[in-house]
């Protein structure tokens, strides 16, 4: 399951499965219940993704020319959201990443699920991850 | 009348979300409109449509009529000594603005101090800050106490011989406590302090006499008391409003204009400057009337004391939950409740509410001072009207009781 296109398939049938959206927000819930622990000095204004209506932070590393993200909210959906994200992303190259179309997304109906003002933070969280790996395939170039 | 009787005049009322009977409890933010309102918004835009106060013409002295009826109903409501006292104004964020404006540039210079107070909505606390940058003014918070109650000798402290006016809600957005604004208008008075009460949700659920409450400026909006959006009312006394310039300039606001020096028209119109909100203005007449009609029956009184009296006991009986604006006296506190859940994020809670057919608000309800006071980032608020029912209180406290436990 180390292929980017398996995880996101993966997660649309886990999606598929549930019917109504409480039983999908659930899902969310476990995925962030289950986000491994994010250090404490970490939860720093620089790390804290702007646009979400909750406090998320994002950090990022580069190891064998692999991003890794690490992730923390205190709203736990929000939380579930980013982990689903970090799931798909974390451990791949910079460019795999900058040139994904985070279609995935779609097809799970989580936009059209979220408020608006929601929706726009989780394009935030998009937009971030997006950000890093575009900067590392601008370093890896120079 | 009964609760069902009532909600047969609200269509929205009936509607469904995600399948599920739609639960609205955010009424704070928005009220519903009975099907008079609807139709009287309608009425406006199919027959009577026309610029008001301006042409000759048959439908502009009809829109002009429409318009100035509901000046007619506004004073009444509220008992404005005059009808001119009563200005139409965008919302009570407009209004506080124009007040802020114009009465900081005839009565607020370099040092003055204005009070306002710690539990204030963004809309009475901003104004206020852009006119004290702009005079070279100070504000003063008046602090709440940990209730959420004022103290009135704390307020007595606070007043100076630079005070020049003070400003405050009737009921706070966030606590739901109602201020005890006469004593507060009274003990401003006796320094000669003009006072503006903020009563967006004061007037929702208490009857306001301005004439005995005394107060100097009175502000609310239309959509929280079931009017169409885009309504608002300034009240303010004759005194002040002719001393104050203008706050925009334009429209039917002008008594003779020429480049070398404009005269502005009399009351209230020196203050309606451009097109004014036509077609919603008017919903103000059977918006009140139907305020009026729930006010005074008693078995909606009754019946919406006993709902509210059970949220209040589930909420401040269940140990994870922190209400805020715990007044002394129970029947200073309306049926609006904002609180925080151990544990859990109020976004988290009001997405799950949002998936049981539940609406209600989350975040900082435009009340961040409030927030800081109480050292927490957001809060969940339930605020409910007189076409909400027992059945759906016990809904909402068992839905959150399970949103809860799948959060935890």
């Amino acid at each position: 399951m180390n292929n980017i296109e398996d995880k996101k398939q993966e997660i649309i049938e886990d999606f598929s499965v549930y019917d109504e959206w409480i039983d999908k927000y659930e899902y969310l819930i476990d995925l962030g219940k289950n986000l491994e622990p994010y250090p404490q000095e970490k939860k720093t204004d620089d790390r804290l993704i702007k646009g979400c209506q909750s406090r998320v932070w994002l950090d990022s590393e580069v190891k064998d020319g692999k991003i890794f993200f690490w992730a923390d909210s205190d709203a736990i959906i929000t939380k579930g959201i980013i982990s689903l994200l970090i799931s798909v992303y974390s451990g791949r190259s910079a460019e795999e990443i900058a040139n994904d179309d985070f279609g995935f997304i779609e097809e799970i109906g989580l936009k059209e699920n979220l408020s608006p003002t929601r929706a726009n933070g989780l394009f935030s969280m998009i937009e971030t991850i997006k950000r890093i790996a575009e900067e590392n395939v601008r370093e890896e170039k120079e | 009348m009964t609760v069902e009787e009532i909600r047969k005049s609200f269509p929205i009322l009936s509607e469904k979300v995600y399948g599920k009977p739609l639960v609205y409890f955010d009424n704070a933010a928005t009220s519903q409109r009975p099907s008079p309102v609807i139709g009287k918004y309608l009425e406006m835009s199919r027959l009577h449509n026309a610029n008001i106060h301006r042409s000759v013409h048959f439908l502009a002295n009809e829109a002009t009529k429409e318009f100035e009826a509901a000046r007619d109903a506004v004073a009444s409501f509220i008992n404005a000594p005059s009808r001119e006292e009563v200005i139409f104004t965008s919302g009570t964020t407009a209004s506080i603005n124009l007040v802020a404006y114009s009465f900081g540039e005839a009565f607020i210079g370099e040092g003055d101090e204005v009070v306002i107070y710690e539990a204030e909505h963004h809309s009475n606390i901003v104004p206020w800050q852009l006119m004290c940058q702009r005079k070279k003014a100070t504000i003063k918070p008046l602090r709440i106490e940990k209730s959420g109650e004022i103290s009135i000798e704390s307020l007595k402290n606070l007043l100076s011989e630079r005070t020049k006016i003070v400003a405050i809600s009737h009921i706070s957005n966030i606590l739901g406590i109602l201020n005890p604004v006469k004593e507060i208008v009274s003990v401003c008075h006796e320094k000669g302090i003009p006072v503006l009460i903020d009563g967006a949700q004061g007037v929702v659920h208490q009857n306001v006499d301005v004439q005995e409450m005394d107060c100097d400026f009175y502000c609310f909006s239309g959509h929280k008391i079931y009017a169409a959006t885009g309504t608002g009312v300034l009240y303010g006394k004759k005194k002040f409003l002719e001393t104050m310039p203008p706050y925009m300039g334009g429209g039917e606001m002008i008594d003779r204009v020429s480049f070398e020096k404009t005269t502005y028209a009399s009351l209230p119109y020196k203050f309606e400057a451009g097109t004014q909100n036509i077609a919603s203005v008017p919903t103000f007449v059977p918006a009140l009337e139907f305020a009026k009609a729930v006010r005074e029956d008693k078995e909606i009184a009754r019946y919406q004391e006993e709902v509210k009296e059970y949220l209040y006991d589930s909420l401040t009986s269940d140990n994870r939950i922190t209400l805020y604006g715990v007044p002394r006296r129970t029947e200073n506190k309306i049926p609006l409740f904002s609180f925080t859940v151990e544990g859990v994020h109020h976004e988290d809670l009001a997405l799950i509410l949002d998936k049981m057919g539940i609406a209600v608000r989350s975040g900082q309800m435009c009340a961040e001072p409030t927030m800081d006071r109480f050292g927490v980032t957001g809060m969940l608020r339930a605020s409910l009207a007189p076409y909400n029912t027992i059945e759906e209180a016990e809904y909402f406290i068992k839905s959150l009781d399970r949103a809860i436990n799948m959060l935890r």
